[in-house]
């Protein structure tokens, strides 16, 4: 039996969730619905001629085909950054759950680079892989491979997933290690009892209860590859060579920021919103049924 | 501006501020020009605009179409009762800032023109006398060099500007229609000739032999040329106070090659740069302040002082005399290159400069689609078809904008 614990006002559940709606509303839902008025006008950039023209805006934009070549490339970015940051983070959990002696040093060591900016952590790789001067790069040379991501899509691609990987790692872990922390250390040693080896004790038992933490990751991780990694690509390459790592925050910024078209830009701020609150919401049917939240 | 030529800036600022007591100039760096651009549209719309703000040549269309926002120079002057004398400009420059009827909109400050770069001591070392004058020269420097053991011959930055807008101009080919769009929103883009295809893909074939290197967008590709992989470089001829920091050998400006193929003879480069734009909304007594301070910038010492710190032009022909007087160009015989190559000819429709909308935007799209033709992943017709067609998407987005 659950014991229920009931205050009888009723303005105080209201007032303790006042502040946080408020936030809500000021810094969510104001900014996002002036958005979406301003996704149906068409202006010049210092907006003395405005007209309404309902859909127009989103007709110019579904009518162009490297819109959706964004699309893909966005949904390939982000999920090959949370799934690369996941998996990574997660081997070095494990690794710094089973290790007794200098755990808080290893720990701190790989909760650093979370500290660091994304326009810094951009700038670094920018240093270490410049096809002319980066450090990297002569390496890479040496190996005979000329590494070149202003020209080469490909590792234009590689490389911004490494940095926005590399970045978000440690947040990962961080929730990681602590979720493998929590789980009681008499069952570890009782399936060690029973004879279960290190990764058959990962596999049955750290593995699924460390699932809840994992989905939630999951959700922030891919969240993160759609907005969060804009710093990344801004510095590294601005969306270059020839789109090759455009996604669609880059791309609604170039065109309101540097192509002051912000009626069209609103409009793919529109879509991008529906586009995250659709796939939180397929997360949180199809992909949190698999999760167990009661053991 | 930023880096070494913002201090330069700041200096002419604070020499301002000394020279009288009634006014006091702030500059303030905002980032690159397209963001400062950007940060001024928001400052306008938030009402916190500043007087005067530097607008790269691109965005000339914009500030145009804005009428509101903007106070047109000609008119400040007058309103202010400062004498103000346009025929002291060199024509080449103003040309490219003046509307239809030939009023002054924007006060033009640092503007340069694309010039060939080349290191003096790489072609010694692979015995050549002379900077290329056609791009057949090109190649073959090209090819001397990669034998003396260089990895390139040459590199450029701001293709946009370098490779597409300035090649017109230089071969008096359109790159839009309607006077490359001075005469109107309605113009459309024509550059995707055949002649221009086949430089450009020539150029991307001649990467694998090691004469073209690409190094990205605007002037990241000064690298490929200050560390000596590369034995010439086009870009802006702003690039003085950069080089000489950064360069650790003698180089030197030529101009730029010409397509025999195109045309017997080079017409005129156009500028890049940028201008200061005064913005409406502060008061009368302000705008006095900027008056003076514009005259200021215009007067002959300080502008040949800039021109030979910095490599822009002089934009008043007192100052390029100036700097004559003073012996500049005895001691640099390069630096006179950019202003020969914008009066070379009196510019002709196609040569005067180019004015459309959306076309920072633009400028992405061509690099974007050069950038394929470098990576090898179209040919350069399909690539400068497909820049055409969906720039002019962009300029028929303008034109119903404003």
């Amino acid at each position: 039996m659950l014991k229920r614990v009931h205050f009888r006002s009723s303005w105080l559940p209201y007032a303790l969730v006042a502040p946080q709606i408020l936030v809500t509303l000021v810094f969510f839902m104001w900014p996002a619905g002036q958005s979406i008025y301003q996704s149906f006008l068409i202006e010049d950039a210092f907006g003395f001629s405005t007209e309404f023209v309902w859909f127009e805006n989103y007709t110019y934009l579904l009518t162009d085909s490297l819109y959706f070549d964004t699309v893909f490339r966005t949904l390939f970015f982000s999920f090959s950054v949370a799934f690369l940051s996941l998996s990574i983070a997660l081997l070095l959990a494990g690794f710094v759950d089973r290790i007794i002696r200098g755990a808080m040093f290893y720990r701190t060591m790989l909760i650093w680079p979370y500290a660091v900016a994304p326009v810094i952590a951009g700038a670094l790789w920018v240093f270490m892989f410049d096809p002319t001067l980066g450090i990297l790069t002569a390496m890479l040379d040496s190996f005979g491979w000329h590494w070149n991501h202003r020209l080469n899509g490909g590792e234009a691609m590689a490389l911004v997933i490494i940095a926005a990987t590399w970045k978000q790692i440690s947040y990962n872990f961080l929730f990681l290690v602590a979720a493998m922390q929590a789980i009681p250390k008499s069952l570890i040693e009782a399936a060690a009892l029973d004879g279960a080896g290190p990764l058959r004790r990962f596999r049955t038992i750290i593995f699924p209860l460390i699932m809840p933490t994992g989905f939630f990751l999951l959700v922030v991780n891919v969240v993160y590859a759609f907005f969060e990694t804009f710093g990344i690509i801004h510095v590294v390459t601005g969306g270059g060579p020839a789109k090759a790592t455009e996604i669609l925050v880059y791309k609604a910024y170039s065109d309101g920021f540097i192509g002051l078209d912000l009626g069209g830009s609103a409009a793919q701020s529109t879509i991008l919103m529906i586009g995250v609150v659709l796939l939180t919401v397929i997360q949180f049917r199809y992909v949190e049924r698999q999760v167990d939240y009661s053991s | 501006m930023g880096a070494e030529n913002g201090e330069r800036v700041e200096k002419l600022a604070a020499d301002f501020n000394a020279s009288q007591n009634n006014y006091r100039v702030v500059p303030s760096f905002k980032g690159n020009y397209t963001d400062t651009m950007t940060g001024a549209v928001a400052a306008f719309r938030a009402r916190k605009q500043p007087h005067i703000v530097q607008v790269f040549e691109v965005g000339t269309a914009t500030m145009m179409a804005a009428k509101g926002a903007i106070y047109p120079v000609e008119q400040l002057m007058a309103d202010s009762d400062v004498v103000f004398d346009k025929s002291i400009y060199l024509p080449g420059v103003i040309s490219y800032y003046q509307t239809p009827k030939g009023n002054l909109l924007s006060m033009p400050f640092n503007s340069s023109t694309p010039v060939l770069w080349y290191n003096r001591e790489a072609f010694a070392k692979a015995g050549i006398k002379q900077p290329p004058s056609t791009w057949q020269e090109m190649f073959n420097v090209s090819e001397k060099l990669v034998a003396s053991g260089m990895k390139c011959g040459f590199s450029f930055g701001w293709q946009s500007w370098v490779m597409i807008e300035n090649f017109s101009t230089w071969h008096d080919q359109s790159i839009g229609t309607q006077q490359n769009g001075f005469a109107g929103f309605d113009t459309e883009l024509s550059f995707n000739t055949p002649e221009l295809k086949r430089r450009i893909q020539s150029i991307a074939d001649s990467q694998s032999s090691g004469h073209f290197a690409y190094g990205g967008r605007e002037d990241d590709s000064l690298p490929l040329f200050s560390s000596g992989e590369c034995g010439m470089w086009m870009s802006s001829s702003a690039n003085t106070a950069a080089l000489s920091s950064q360069a650790k050998f003698a180089y030197g400006q030529s101009m730029l090659p010409l397509d025999t193929s195109i045309a017997t003879e080079p017409q005129n480069s156009i500028i890049g740069g940028a201008t200061l734009w005064v913005l409406q909304g502060h008061s009368k007594q302000s705008y006095r302040g900027v008056a003076e301070f514009l005259t200021y910038l215009s007067g002959a010492e300080v502008q040949a002082w800039w021109h030979q710190e910095t490599g822009y032009v002089p934009i008043t022909i007192a100052a390029a005399e100036l700097s004559r007087e003073q012996g500049f160009y005895q001691r640099n015989p390069d630096y006179d290159v950019a202003v020969k190559q914008l009066n070379l000819n009196t510019p002709t429709e196609n040569s005067k400069g180019l004015r459309f909308g959306n076309f920072v935007q633009i400028r992405t799209i061509i690099n974007e689609e050069l950038e394929s033709v470098w990576a090898g992943t179209k040919t350069a017709s399909s690539a400068l078809d497909d820049a055409v067609s969906r720039g002019n998407r962009l300029l028929r987005r303008f034109e119903r904008a404003n």
